[in-house]
């Protein structure tokens, strides 16, 4: 052993314990109090300005949120990943993370929500009806829906069995942003998805779904029992209210979504 | 006697339970007695049959692409350039979703090539070409590696000889240079298609999902996990042990010199 390898060899000690140091420090608690909230794909921006609301009413309180499909988020907290409020696309998904006792109280309706067939801008394969997704029309119309696994595909199977139609999509997409992304890029011809998804984009068209044929979603929200600040956990969930009614803001009604 | 420094076992085992004890407690979350039902779904064993036959078409489509252009970047000396390798070895550090998304620039419906062939009829999105478009692309970076760094290990002394020797480049080739490099062309090749058959972002992004077209086993899984963890659990366990079956099976050329 050299005498330089030795300085060598101190001098890596020194730096992986300094390195340890400020991983430990980094990870000490702060005197933030941090609200983690789960939300659909589809509720983003109104969960946005909701958390902005909430962090502008209480010094020193940070809200995470994290947006995936809702049967995603329910498996997550099943699996005990921590989280304070969750707010699914419908109600079977919530009812499994109520049903394992992590809800802190009844799951709450704050909104609902309607489908529509999002297109291209211009609606270039000119889709006018549930009628033109189904197999017997679709050619070569390339349809993507959600898988009827996740809320946004079980409502579509709802739409195309009161339409007496069977879909033939060529892909089935685990949450309905990934729908949206494939219509407005161009890369699909149509999608079945929430009205609100369309609403205000430039690069997405819409087809109405009359409401004979229409189906209506539900979005329960729940304090989670191993929430570490039930009261900001609970204080959230109401402010999610669609209309506005009780402690609600109303930024889901300003979003499209519709009162429970 | 062992050369090993007696500070590095700690590390040892510790990265050594890092990397086996999770697949472990994957086996041991198997529910044995739904594991024939939940393996032998129509879904499951479409996926499966789905991810054998696109891993084994961008692997051969790898071998067919990838060994020339190894040769390339390791024998002619105009293309022995940095930016070439890095630009060539790029999909090995792309996040799965960038690789995606690169693949539908290029060959989605109104991308740069995708628009070209959409007009000609010939139509990439979500088909099971566009599976295996997207394996080749994440997969065949780890085929040139390994090659060409054997065979710059190698050296081309004897390649050189066999052509004193008047054999034509052909030749050299097929008798000299690839039983040369045989270890490395089978250990490439095995990574090619354990990274094709695991691959799942840039399928997801560039192809979609769709039950026997180009819902592979990874896709399944995801999909899974959102209804029937226990499902999701078994499938994966199908997918380690084909990955085994595959290194196993690669084992004896890669001992053979």
């Amino acid at each position: 052993m050299s005498r330089t390898a030795a300085a060598h060899r101190r001098r890596a000690a020194v730096a992986v314990a300094g390195l340890a140091l400020t991983a430990a420090a980094a990870g000490c608690a702060d005197d933030e109090t941090t609200l983690t909230v789960l939300a659909a794909a589809s509720l983003r921006e109104p969960m946005e300005q909701l958390a902005a609301d909430l962090e502008a009413e209480h010094d020193g309180v940070e809200v995470r949120l994290s947006f995936a499909g809702s049967s995603e988020l329910a498996s997550q907290v099943l699996q005990g990943a921590p989280a304070d409020v969750l707010v699914t696309a419908d109600e079977p998904t919530m009812a499994r993370v109520a049903d394992a006792g992590l809800a802190d109280g009844a799951p709450e309706l704050v909104a609902t929500n309607r489908m529509t067939i999002a297109t291209p801008p211009g609606n270039p394969s000119e889709v006018e009806s549930v009628d033109d997704l189904g197999e017997d029309h679709g050619g070569d119309l390339d349809l993507v829906v959600c898988a009827p696994q996740v809320p946004c595909g079980a409502a579509a199977q709802r739409v195309a069995e009161t339409a007496g139609v069977t879909l033939a999509p060529v892909s089935e997409e685990s949450k309905v942003t990934d729908v949206v992304a494939k219509v407005a890029a161009g890369e699909a011809d149509a999608g079945i998805v929430y009205v609100t998804d369309t609403a205000g984009r430039d690069d997405l068209d819409a087809v109405e779904i009359p409401d004979r044929l229409n189906t209506t979603t539900a979005y329960p929200a729940a304090a989670l029992t191993g929430s570490a600040h039930p009261e900001l956990a609970r204080e959230m969930t109401d402010l999610v209210v669609a209309d506005g009614a009780g402690e609600g803001r109303g930024r889901l009604a300003a979003a499209g979504f519709e009162a429970p | 006697m062992s050369r090993v420094p007696a500070w590095a076992y700690l590390p040892a085992a510790l990265g050594a339970l890092l990397v086996t004890l999770p697949v472990l407690g994957l086996v041991a979350a198997i529910d044995l007695g739904s594991l024939p039902t939940l393996l032998t779904s129509p879904a499951a064993l479409d996926a499966l049959w789905l991810s054998l036959r696109t891993s084994t078409a961008a692997t051969v489509l790898s071998l067919l692409l990838g060994v020339p252009l190894a040769l390339c970047l390791a024998r002619v000396p105009r293309l022995d350039s940095t930016l070439l390798r890095t630009l060539v070895l790029l999909p090995l550090v792309l996040p799965p979703v960038v690789a995606g998304l690169a693949l539908l620039t290029l060959l989605g419906r109104r991308g740069l090539l995708g628009s070209q062939l959409d007009a000609l009829g010939v139509d990439i999105a979500f088909s099971t070409a566009a599976v295996v478009i997207a394996q080749t692309f994440v997969a065949m970076p780890f085929l040139v590696v390994s090659l060409e760094g054997a065979l710059r290990a190698v050296g081309d002394r004897h390649e050189g000889v066999a052509a004193t020797l008047g054999a034509s480049p052909g030749v050299v080739l097929r008798r000299v240079t690839l039983p040369l490099v045989r270890p490395a062309l089978v250990s490439g090749t095995v990574l090619t298609f354990a990274r094709a058959l695991g691959e799942f972002g840039a399928t997801l992004t560039f192809a979609g999902s769709l039950q026997g077209t180009t819902r592979t086993l990874p896709l399944e899984i995801y999909l899974q996990r959102e209804t029937d963890p226990d499902a999701a659990v078994a499938l994966s366990v199908l997918l380690v042990v084909v990955a085994v079956v595959v290194i196993v099976l690669a084992r004896p050329w890669q001992v053979r010199r």
